[in-house]
């Protein structure tokens, strides 16, 4: 389980390939690998938006988001998970966040998957604040998943 | 007894400062911690409270050397 802040722009497909060549000691072990990546839109509520701040708080957020690998874990059989996320500025068409999940079987990585990006969402110490031509503003709340 | 006190994103800006530190006997819950800092000013609606960088209600006791959090909803992902 490997959970990763970046301040500066990154590959998902790179991460991916390189966290399975280095990192993931379970070759031959998962069937599965389910990813998401989220991406940062040129657009909010109607809005154009030219470039967006990530807020973390350092320390909370590491442990936040190693506790809720943790309780995937508990709850699907999965080899091992990702996560990837940025901070500081972002510009749009630029990657967020990157979550994949190894298992042996499709249906544990797609629910863990699943599981991990909404809670990160929901639980994780991350504020974004948008910027707009000549303003800024904090962005109150996630899209609703429906 | 010292307690650290940080504020994240809008409600940082809304204090004006990143962090507070209250040194006061007086002061046992993360509901006192609030009023001390914030003059007794009511907590804006929907704000998160953590303690020692776990979630936690206002009525959670706070202990010395205890680092208390306010900020607002969270939208990372």
């Amino acid at each position: 389980m490997t959970v990763q802040l970046r301040d500066v722009d990154f590959d998902p497909c790179e991460e991916l390939a390189a966290y399975q060549q280095g990192v993931l000691d379970q070759r031959g072990k998962y069937g599965a690998v389910v990813s998401f990546v989220g991406t940062m839109r040129d657009f909010n509520d109607g809005r154009a938006v030219q470039a967006m701040t990530l807020e973390h708080y350092p320390g909370m957020t590491e442990k936040n988001l190693q506790r809720i690998c943790a309780e995937a874990r508990r709850q699907w059989d999965i080899l091992d998970a990702l996560i990837v996320h940025r901070v500081g500025e972002v510009r749009p068409h630029d990657p967020i966040v990157l979550v994949a999940v190894w298992s042996a079987h499709r249906a544990a990585a797609f629910d863990a998957c699943r599981y991990l990006i909404e809670e990160l969402k929901t639980r994780a110490p991350f504020w974004k604040k948008e910027q707009w031509h000549e303003t800024a503003r904090w962005v109150e709340h996630n899209t609703p998943v429906s | 007894m010292s307690v650290q006190i940080r504020y994240f994103a809008s409600l940082r800006e809304r204090m004006g400062r990143a962090s507070d530190s209250i040194d006061d006997t007086t002061v046992t819950s993360v509901a006192q911690v609030w009023a001390r800092v914030s003059g007794n000013r009511s907590l804006p609606v929907n704000t998160l409270v953590a303690v020692n960088m776990q979630y936690a209600d206002l009525d959670r006791a706070v202990q010395d050397g205890d680092e208390v959090a306010f900020f607002p909803p969270v939208t990372g992902g």
